[in-house]
């Protein structure tokens, strides 16, 4: 029974973290595949949102600002707003230009972001982080939730710490995985039903030809503007679901750029740009071979090390992991140059006009 | 008049100023080059410049070995061909397929490429910092006793005077070879108006190739100078010098090499300054904060005027 259980919570780890990805992946989605908007710095959302969770929803602190300890929905919809309005200032100021300087700028940002973040000790802590960030679900177990209003409501403390003492203490991994695929379906729909509408048909439009939109008197810098906030504030939630994955959150190696912005331009690329689905299912395989090929990999170097023992497998786990990371740039340059599509190619939504007409042609009723 | 404070700010802040200026400038050469001939901001180019410092310990450290003591710019021709040889084959496989494809493919390749060359770094020496020379470095004693002689001492080591010798001869053959040579007129010309270079019957791919052989020379110079001066190999080190070269390229105008190296040189200026005390006694800007000047002079430019002070490019 115990390894099955094993199995069970490596799985689950797979889905929320995959999930979490996926949110990544869907935010991008709306920049890149909607409004070909290249952003290089996902990880400066995705960091914006985790810290602004973080500190509005810990326990209070003496290492950083606060712990308001705020509820958890409102942590999370702080980290929308935070995210949102950084991208908004930054793409007021390089939208109108091409799509390299934008890249520029927010490889820029990124990396001025995590700057603030190292270096404002007041506020996060610096280069030691944030730690005992309130997971969902989890946190109920912990004494300041079920000792305050509204758990206290429906049970005494010693009720409460009987409760969670009888449950197992892997309880909250299938509600929280569940809760990450809830936001991440949630997000797909609305997304699905942002692409079919006239907004997404004239982001497809902006995208494919600009100067036609433009004389079709569609507001294309505004437009653009609109894909990049929501792509961010989208970012910015997964980024506070991610920081109640980590629960410890420090600027350097938890948002580095190659594992969170370069991972995520993979995964919609190998699904499929402007396609919701296929950013859904380019994180979830992508992830399952990132992490499966950790595993493999592990192998490899106890099969190395038991045939060549003057090697020390120390320095060779550590230069596997970057070894993995350039299989999977050379991966992408592959999907890149050979299915430019991805896994699931872009479907472009028909006209509203263009299916009347169908209709009536077939003679069929809609 | 050379009281302890102009000795401090010549000493302390001008100085290496200039000595960061340099590098940025050497590296800006290749992006803004890149960037005004092919029309795409290039990613992997600070990753190949680390690569190119690497490649130049290796060399040393493996006639080191044998024997033979090499000072790093004796190494660095040598360092030369690998990168080059690099930024063809980077050019061959991963740039060359979307030739004719929208730019923004080929600035993803690039970040691409700029994973696959760091990890690939990181797999062949490892993720952790390398000394590059050993020890500190001694002001240059001739130059101290002269200058102090004069009444105002410039404490300058050896690799400073290096650094800004190096900088000065490539600058020099560079808008020799601009100005002067077949090619460099080419690439002035495709870099100005690629359809009628084209007309005019110019090889794009070749100037294609001469781009990728100036850029790689430069950014193996910037990559093996950047370690002259802080004397560590770090993996990390390409990245952190990307936004202050684009910067750079940015402030002096795209495609414009003259543009570049006083881009370089004012944002190396402009971070070194900023720690200057220049009201009261603490620094005026955080030192943490260094590798944000580079950023905010950019985004100004990017405001007010993105075709750049030497009116470059804007796309």
């Amino acid at each position: 029974m115990g390894e099955y259980i094993g199995f069970l919570l490596y799985f689950l780890s797979l889905l929320t973290v995959g999930g979490i990805y996926a949110i990544f992946a869907l935010g991008l989605n709306v920049q890149w595949g909607f409004a070909g908007l290249f952003n290089a710095g996902i990880v400066g959302f995705v960091a914006v949102g985790a810290y602004t969770y973080a500190l509005l929803t810990t326990a209070e602190s003496t290492f950083h600002y606060g712990g308001l300890g705020l509820p958890l929905p409102v942590g999370m919809f702080a980290a929308m707003v935070a995210s949102a309005v950084i991208a908004g200032l930054i793409g007021a100021i390089c939208i109108r230009l091409r799509s390299d300087y934008l890249a520029i700028a927010t490889i820029g940002i990124a990396e001025i972001i995590k700057l603030i973040l190292k270096n404002e000790t007041e506020v996060t802590n610096g280069p030691r982080g944030i730690n005992k960030i309130p997971r969902a679900w989890e946190h109920f177990s912990e004494e300041r939730f079920y000792t305050s209003w509204p758990m206290s409501w429906f049970n005494t403390p010693e009720g409460w710490e009987a409760f969670f003492d009888s449950l197992p203490n892997w309880y909250w991994q299938p509600l929280f995985a569940g809760t990450v695929l809830l936001v991440m379906y949630v997000i797909y729909r609305m997304l699905e039903r942002a692409r079919l509408s006239p907004w997404g048909r004239m982001m497809t439009a902006i995208r494919e030809n600009e100067p036609a939109s433009r004389a079709a008197g569609k507001d294309v810098t505004r437009r653009r503007i609109e894909a990049f906030i929501i792509g961010a504030a989208i970012m910015g939630l997964g980024g506070a679901l991610f920081a109640q994955h980590l629960r410890l959150i420090e600027p350097t190696n938890t948002f580095d750029p190659s594992k969170v912005t370069f991972l995520v331009w993979v995964m919609l690329i190998a699904g499929g740009s402007g396609n919701n689905r296929g950013a859904i299912v380019g994180a979830f395989l992508i992830w399952t071979i990132w992490s499966a090929s950790e595993l493999l990999i592990a192998g490899a170097i106890d099969l190395v090390d038991a045939v060549f023992t003057t090697l020390d497998p120390a320095i060779l786990a550590t230069r596997a992991g970057f070894l993995r990371m350039m299989l999977i740039g050379i991966l992408m340059q592959v999907i890149l140059q050979r299915y430019p599509g991805g896994i699931l190619p872009e479907v472009r939504p028909a006209s509203p006009k263009a299916v009347k007409q169908d209709a009536g042609i077939t003679g069929e009723t809609k | 008049m050379w009281d302890a404070y102009l000795f401090e700010f010549v000493n302390f802040y001008l100085i290496p100023g200039l000595v960061l200026g340099c590098i940025y400038a050497l590296g800006a050469i290749g992006i803004t080059l890149t960037f005004g001939i092919l029309r795409f901001a290039n990613f992997a180019h600070g990753e190949i410049m680390m690569s190119g410092a690497y490649i130049t310990w290796t060399i040393m450290t493996l006639l080191g070995a044998a024997g033979i003591v090499l000072h790093p710019l004796v190494a660095l021709p040598f360092a030369c061909i690998f990168v080059v040889g690099l930024f063809l084959l980077c050019d061959r496989w991963f740039y060359k397929p979307f030739r004719k494809a929208e730019t923004i493919k080929i600035v993803i390749a690039s970040f691409g490429v700029m994973l696959i060359i760091r990890s690939a770094v990181q797999v062949i020496w490892g993720p952790n910092q390398i000394a590059f020379v050993r020890g500190i470095s001694q002001p240059n004693a001739w130059l101290r006793d002269v200058t102090g002689d004069m009444g105002a001492m410039i404490i300058m080591p050896n690799k400073h005077l290096w650094i800004f010798a190096g900088t000065i001869v490539i600058v020099i053959a560079l808008s020799y070879l601009l100005n002067k040579t077949r090619t460099g007129k080419a690439m002035r010309a495709v870099s100005d108006s690629p359809d009628l270079a084209h007309v005019t019957g110019i090889n794009v791919e070749t100037v294609i190739k001469a781009t990728w052989i100036v850029g790689g020379i430069c950014a193996t110079a910037a990559g093996v100078f950047l370690v002259m001066d802080t004397q560590t190999l770090e993996t990390t080190m390409g990245f952190r010098m990307l936004l202050p070269m684009f910067a750079a390229a940015i402030l002096g105008g795209i495609g414009k090499p003259y543009g570049a190296v006083f881009g370089g040189l004012v944002i190396g200026l402009a971070e070194e300054l900023s720690a200057y005390p220049w009201i009261g006694t603490a620094p005026l800007l955080s030192p943490g904060y260094k590798t944000g000047v580079a950023f905010a002079i950019m985004v100004v430019m990017l405001i007010v005027r993105p075709q750049g002070l030497f009116k470059g490019r804007a796309f």
